[in-house]
């Protein structure tokens, strides 16, 4: 990771800052930055997604001197940006089904390998619907042939879209509009999980990564990264939704961060199916800090507090922390 | 038209979607007052020229600086920084070093030179009555504003009780001569050894617009000790003056008592100290909380082994020997006599039991109001009841430090230069408070304060030499850097990086942000992770 620069009055912690060396700075805060997600988009107010793919994409295009082909799964990503007749990417954009981003993105690769363009590379994007659920089967068969894509899921945990129903990433315990807290229903299940980013890594591809759009610098370094390496590449954004979590929409940063901080979403990078880097924790949290301020949440506290599914939610936070060694040298 | 790299069709772009309509709060950038700024006496825009030392800009931040106050040199020697008791930053990890950085501005340019120039002349002529610091920089803002000025002074050297009050070990003296004489090349008449005792007939007679007298409050206030054979008793403003003005230094002998619990009784006792007496004791009435003295003043003086002694006072003097009552703090903070007696001895008693004023001079001027301590009443623009003369320094009702002194020459300047030109001065709206809840401080990192660095305390107790040395060019800059910023835009890009819309327009370094209310849907992402609280959200009224 980016060693931190206490020298300044924000070190790196900032999007970018006067005092800092150019090279210090995120593509976010240079002047002549792409703008790849332009004004106009039909996403909520305080979209974390909508962050979160302007990020990525900016940073892609910077690396690559904006010879990149964007292919897009469908979802909120899509469907805020590309109402007919309107679009609000400046990149090359193609769209084809919920399940196929991944395969499109191989077959787009091919093309411009037959084509003899060589130097344009390819980025697909999704949400964690048609990532982790929908698209799972053409992502691991995209992963197993080592396709050069990089593939982005922006993580919003439910399918917010049509109206926030569950996904496999929906937290345990999560109101959504299929997991209501009735009965004695407290909201989903706790389940297995499903950790994309560690079944990425169990196919042995050259680079994951975990990334939350609270820390730009740490998203922009992994996805420049990424960029520079051939083969299937894959990066799972974390990004909060203001409408499915159920949250104000000034929120979504601080709420990206509480999830970093609490060790709920834990930020590593893995190389050839071994993890290579993990972002210390800098302030830990308990995990009551995050739940608090989102809705989908509030049936853990109200009418009262239900210690047993907060203690649930802070054991896993604890092997998180555990697991990747969250807590180290502070940053 | 040039298309993109691999766009062959025209798209409709969703830039005619303007979302901005979503809206029901607008964010708008705010500069707010930092606390520093608010708590200084002299006006300062502490923040606004920590801003141009942050980027090692230091001619640009002195230059911001002198804006309100001639004498950087000396007061980040001197001030007892009432900025850093306010410093926000005191409640993240340390308060920022603003007296370190200020006096390293005003020691940079003294080195380099750096100097003010005057402002076009205006045929006004404004008579200055005290070359202390409140006189001095009333000089120095008239000039900037045009006006010639003549000082008067009563004393044989400029500078008042920044040189006859403050001992050398504070301030050294080339120091304190250097900033004077930055004032005085800007065109100032500074007559010594001239006391004004008529000032009526001083303006008329020189053909003065307008006066302004500020001279100071150096008669030591005495008190009646029953004395059966009085052994050497001195005051401590005669003490401190008498270092100056190159007399023999007296002879205070091995013990010294000092009768007061102000700074003036600290600086006595320090420099009994390093005059060779091997024991300064100090004698207050009441406890060490309530002493007047500055805390750091204080922590100076224990450090270099003067003795406390609160809780007494002197009841009788017979010789060496003094009998000291102890005294105890009733319900109401006062102390009272408990009727327990001991004894002290020591060679010589310095009183330093507080100043008062010497305005006797002006009591026969139609429409000043004189209180029965000496003080001059003055008006919100430091005017006295005599038309077109103005009064500051320790001789009006105010807290009584040089910083307090400075900003008041600095308030009278003003409110001189709007009555010279038959206006009344126009007060710009005060900034609602830049809170410590307004900031955002996950995005500042831990950083300690610079400590500067301290004689050591043998050559402390011996010698004249200045205490605490500057910080240099690095440490200086890295202090500058702990600035949070409170309230003022600083361009850490948050704003620019966090809108999920790109409604937020980077104008380019030193220009700052602007809104584009177009596409700007009103989320409150950029107000919420602005770190110096620059951004607030009010409601739309469309």
């Amino acid at each position: 990771m980016s060693q931190r620069i206490k020298f300044y009055q924000t070190g790196t912690l900032t999007v970018g800052n006067r005092l800092l060396d150019a090279k210090d700075r995120t593509v976010q805060a240079t002047l002549d930055r792409g703008n790849s997600l332009t004004s106009g988009h039909r996403a909520c107010q305080g979209c974390g997604e909508a962050l979160g793919a302007r990020y990525v994409v900016d940073a892609a295009m910077r690396w690559a001197d904006n010879r990149v082909v964007a292919v897009n799964a469908t979802g909120c990503l899509e469907v805020f940006s590309t109402p007919y007749p309107e679009s609000s990417w400046q990149v090359p954009w193609i769209h084809s089904l919920f399940g196929n981003a991944p395969a499109v993105a191989t077959g787009v690769r091919a093309a411009l390998r037959a084509k003899g363009r060589t130097d344009v590379k390819v980025l697909a994007q999704g949400g964690d619907g048609g990532t982790v659920d929908i698209g799972f089967g053409c992502l691991s068969g995209m992963f197993e042939r080592n396709d050069d894509v990089l593939y982005v899921c922006y993580d919003n945990e439910a399918y917010m879209n049509t109206g926030v129903q569950r996904s496999s990433r929906t937290p345990p315990a999560a109101r959504t509009a299929t997991t209501p807290p009735v009965g004695n229903s407290s909201g989903n299940v706790f389940g297995q999980g499903k950790n994309a980013a560690l079944i990425a890594m169990a196919h042995n591809i050259p680079y994951v990564a975990t990334a939350s759009v609270a820390d730009l610098h740490d998203l922009e370094e992994k996805v420049t990264k990424a960029m520079g390496i051939d083969g299937a590449r894959y990066i799972h954004v974390h990004v909060p939704c203001p409408l499915g979590w159920g949250s104000p929409p000034h929120d979504t940063i601080r709420l990206a961060r509480l999830a970093v901080e609490t060790g709920l979403f834990a930020l590593f990078e893995a190389e050839d199916g071994e993890v290579s880097d993990v972002t210390h924790i800098r302030r830990r949290l308990p995990v009551e800090e995050y739940l608090k301020p989102q809705r989908r949440f509030a049936h853990l506290f109200r009418p009262q507090t239900d210690a047993d599914a907060i203690g649930q939610i802070q054991s896993i936070a604890d092997r998180n922390i555990e697991k990747f060694g969250l807590i180290g040298r502070n940053g | 038209m040039q298309k993109p790299f691999a766009i062959a069709l025209d798209v409709g772009t969703s830039l005619a979607n303007l979302t901005g309509s979503w809206r029901t709060e607008r964010p708008v950038y705010v500069d707010l007052l930092p606390p520093c700024n608010h708590a200084c006496p002299a006006g300062e825009n502490i923040q606004a020229w920590l801003y141009h030392a942050e980027e090692g800009d230091y001619e640009s931040a002195w230059r911001k600086l002198m804006e309100s106050n001639p004498l950087p040199a000396v007061h980040g020697r001197v001030c007892y920084r009432p900025c850093e008791t306010a410093c926000n930053r005191g409640q993240l990890d340390q308060t920022v070093s603003i007296h370190a950085i200020e006096r390293f501005l005003g020691d940079e340019a003294l080195k380099r030179g750096w100097t003010i120039e005057p402002g076009a002349p205006t045929g006004k002529h404004v008579l200055v009555i005290g070359a202390g610091p409140s006189g001095l920089s009333a000089a120095y803002h008239l000039r900037r504003l045009g006006h010639e000025v003549t000082v008067h002074d009563a004393g044989p050297l400029a500078g008042g009780m920044m040189r006859f009050g403050i001992p050398k070990y504070r301030l050294p003296r080339d120091i304190l001569d250097g900033e004077i004489a930055r004032i005085v090349g800007m065109g100032v008449t500074v007559k010594l050894d001239s006391p004004v005792t008529d000032i009526p007939e001083q303006m008329k007679k020189g053909g003065f617009d307008a006066a302004f007298v500020a001279v100071g409050a150096h008669l030591a206030k005495r008190t009646d000790i029953p004395a059966r054979e009085a052994g050497k008793i001195v005051d401590a403003v005669s003490l401190l003056r008498g270092m100056e003005t190159g007399a023999e230094p007296p002879k205070l002998g091995r013990r010294v008592v000092i009768y007061g619990g102000g700074n003036t009784a600290l600086d006595a006792a320090r420099t009994a100290k390093r005059l060779g007496a091997s024991e300064a004791l100090v004698v207050y009435r009441r406890t060490q909380e309530q002493m007047p003295a500055h805390d750091v003043e204080l922590e100076e003086a224990l450090d270099e082994g003067v003795i406390l002694h609160w809780l007494r006072t002197i009841k009788q003097i017979d010789g060496t020997t003094f009998t000291v009552e102890k005294m105890k703090i009733d319900e109401n903070g006062w102390p009272q006599p408990t009727g327990e007696y001991e004894e002290l001895e020591a060679d010589t008693l310095i009183l330093a039991l507080g100043q008062s004023v010497d305005t006797s001079f002006m009591k026969t001027i139609p429409g000043v109001e004189i209180a029965d301590d000496g003080v001059i009443d003055v008006d919100e623009t430091m005017m006295t009841g005599y038309r077109g003369l103005f009064a500051g320094g320790d001789m009006v009702p105010a807290e009584r430090t040089v910083t307090v002194a400075v900003g008041h020459g600095k308030k009278a300047a003003l409110n001189i230069d709007a009555y010279l030109r038959g206006e009344q001065r126009e007060l710009p709206e005060k900034h609602p408070a830049a809170d410590f809840e307004r900031l955002n401080t996950w995005y500042y990192t831990d950083a300690d304060k610079t400590v500067q660095p301290t004689l050591d305390l043998i050559r402390r107790r011996t010698t004249f030499d200045e205490i605490h040395g500057g910080l240099d060019e690095t440490n200086a800059l890295f202090e500058a850097r702990r600035c949070l910023s409170c309230g003022n835009c600083f361009e850490c890009d948050n704003c620019y990086g966090f809108c999920p819309d790109n409604a937020v327009i980077k104008l380019g370094p030193g220009r700052r942000f602007e809104f584009n209310y177009d596409f700007c849907k009103g989320c409150g992402l950029c107000a919420a992770e602005c770190p110096c609280g620059a951004i607030v959200m009010e409601p739309e009224t469309f």
